[in-house]
């Protein structure tokens, strides 16, 4: 009782002095501008001196996007993007300071002062590339076909000859699919996720084409049948997002997330979330 | 301004629509003759087995009856693999099909049956026939001729019905619709052209069946009709 007191104390302080240096934050970075304007362009703001001198670095996570970021039991977040704000901190030598976003707000945080970076299954696009910068990738987000038998590989749409696959009606998936499928493969198209899920796990279907978070699910929910890839459709990893014109910063995390792929960190997150390697493709 | 209508989009998936038209017309085809041949067995057996044979039949009927179709296929096709047995899509919604037509038109047929006075069926003991023929020519024939109209709109209902089994990815016309609605997003042209092939499946099938109505009942001209 008392500790559930405390934890909520300290949530509500925690608002509190979010709301305060984000008030002041704001008051500041328009100071900023107006000196920015009146000065030299070249002078800037050093994200990343920001937050060594501050001590606490703000990272902007999901809590509703299992395995990235959720809510567990013990009202904690967790996930691979957790794990990842926790080794950038560790590593960076600084206290880490979550902020749960929600993928409508999580470059608004960014962009206001709010959070140093946005590591929140960020994926790439134009309209993002012009707003915010990414890092290198740091998670893998893919659509591929899967088996249920483990050791299986092909190397190109020819191996997927004569197998029947299952895969959602009208998804990305069942257009990349579509696509490259040779005309020996049956594609089977079914109503809904659920639908495909019931049907590769009740064994009507041996191969199923969707996205590498809904196979780690199947594999945490039924182990004896968990999906493992055989081809990889479509790749669109994750980055750690940050402000534009943060060269130190960008160094810092790419540095970073290139000793975490060296040294198995990026591949034990990988095997603890998804249930699978990194692809051989990853970081590449 | 507004949509506008567009059918030449379908162009492209002229054969996509041919297969799923096949599909249904041999499933409702199959499904027909074996559901009327499976309903006349459980008909006979309903009203002449051992007391234990008919409480199983009425078993089956009742839960056919009383269970969404829809249940049923999911239930053969994503249920029984649990038990070890495994079905292929096409086989679960024969076999669906087949269990639904044949539960409602064993209903339909026992109401035919029970119209028959049992004096009839000595009468045509006393004429000589052995009790299979008298059931025969006596009872079953003439039941058939009764609720012959319900039968067919049974099948009509149940080849509509058959638009299901796309769910289990069964590639029948519904699957060819919802197939080319996902590809050129002509919800209203796809739809509307679908509607009215199964309305002119669904004429054919009626038309069909009165042909060989004519000829089978062709000795009760006049007669009970």
């Amino acid at each position: 009782m008392k500790l559930l007191s405390q934890r909520l104390n300290h949530a509500f302080n925690g608002r509190l002095k979010r709301l305060q240096s984000g008030i002041i934050a704001t008051g500041l970075s328009a100071a900023v501008a107006l000196g920015a304007v009146a000065t030299s362009p070249d002078v800037q703001a050093d994200a990343l001196e920001d937050i060594e001198s501050r001590g606490t670095v703000r990272i902007a996570v999901p809590q509703d996007f299992p395995p990235f970021g959720s809510v567990g039991t013990d009202l904690e977040p967790r996930g691979y993007d957790i794990d990842m704000a926790n080794y950038l901190a560790d590593e960076m030598g600084v206290e880490l300071e979550l902020i749960t976003v929600t993928s409508a707000n999580r470059i608004p945080y960014l962009q206001t002062g709010q959070a140093d970076l946005v590591i929140s299954s960020l994926g790439k696009n134009p309209e993002r590339e012009a707003a915010i910068d990414f890092s290198d990738a740091y998670a893998p987000f893919f659509l591929g076909v899967f088996s249920a038998d483990e050791d299986e590989n092909v190397e190109s749409p020819e191996g997927l000859a004569d197998k029947t696959i299952g895969v959602t009606r009208g998804a990305v998936e069942d257009m990349e699919l579509s696509e490259i499928a040779p005309d020996s493969t049956t594609v089977q198209r079914f109503e809904d996720n659920a639908t495909t899920i019931s049907a590769f796990l009740s064994g009507q279907v041996d191969y199923v084409a969707t996205g590498n978070v809904v196979a780690a699910e199947i594999a945490e929910r039924n182990s004896d049948r968990a999906p493992s890839l055989v081809y990889q459709l479509k790749d669109s990893p994750c980055y750690v997002g940050m402000n534009k014109n943060e060269p130190a910063l960008m160094e810092e995390v790419n540095r970073l997330i290139a000793q975490a792929l060296e040294d198995g960190t990026l591949n034990e997150m990988s095997q603890r979330w998804f249930s699978a390697d990194l692809p051989e493709n990853f970081g590449s | 301004m507004g949509p506008t209508l567009d059918f030449l989009t379908l162009l492209p998936y002229v054969s996509e629509l041919l297969k799923g038209l096949t599909t249904t017309v041999i499933l409702t085809v199959v499904t027909t003759l074996t559901g009327l041949a499976l309903a006349v067995v459980v008909a006979y057996m309903r009203a002449n087995a051992q007391p234990w044979v008919r409480w199983g039949l009425g078993g089956y009927v009742e839960l056919t009856r009383n269970t969404p179709f829809i249940v049923q296929l999911f239930f053969i096709f994503f249920g029984l693999p649990g038990l070890g047995i495994k079905i292929d899509a096409i086989t679960a919604a024969f076999i669906a099909m087949t269990l639904n037509l044949a539960a409602y038109s064993a209903e339909i047929l026992r109401a035919g049956i029970s119209a028959t006075a049992k004096g009839q069926l000595e009468a045509g003991r006393a004429l000589g026939m052995t009790t299979l023929q008298s059931y025969r020519h006596v009872v079953l024939v003439p039941a058939f001729a009764r609720v012959y109209p319900a039968l067919i709109s049974q099948s009509i209902i149940v080849m509509l019905g058959s638009a299901v089994v796309s769910q289990i990815s069964v590639f029948d016309l519904t699957y060819a619709a919802n197939f080319i609605q996902s590809r050129n997003f002509r919800s209203f042209e796809v739809y509307l052209l679908i509607t009215l092939i199964y309305l002119l499946l669904a004429f054919g099938m009626r038309r069909s069946f009165m042909l060989v109505g004519k000829r089978v009942f062709a000795y009760q001209q006049g007669e009970q009709r």
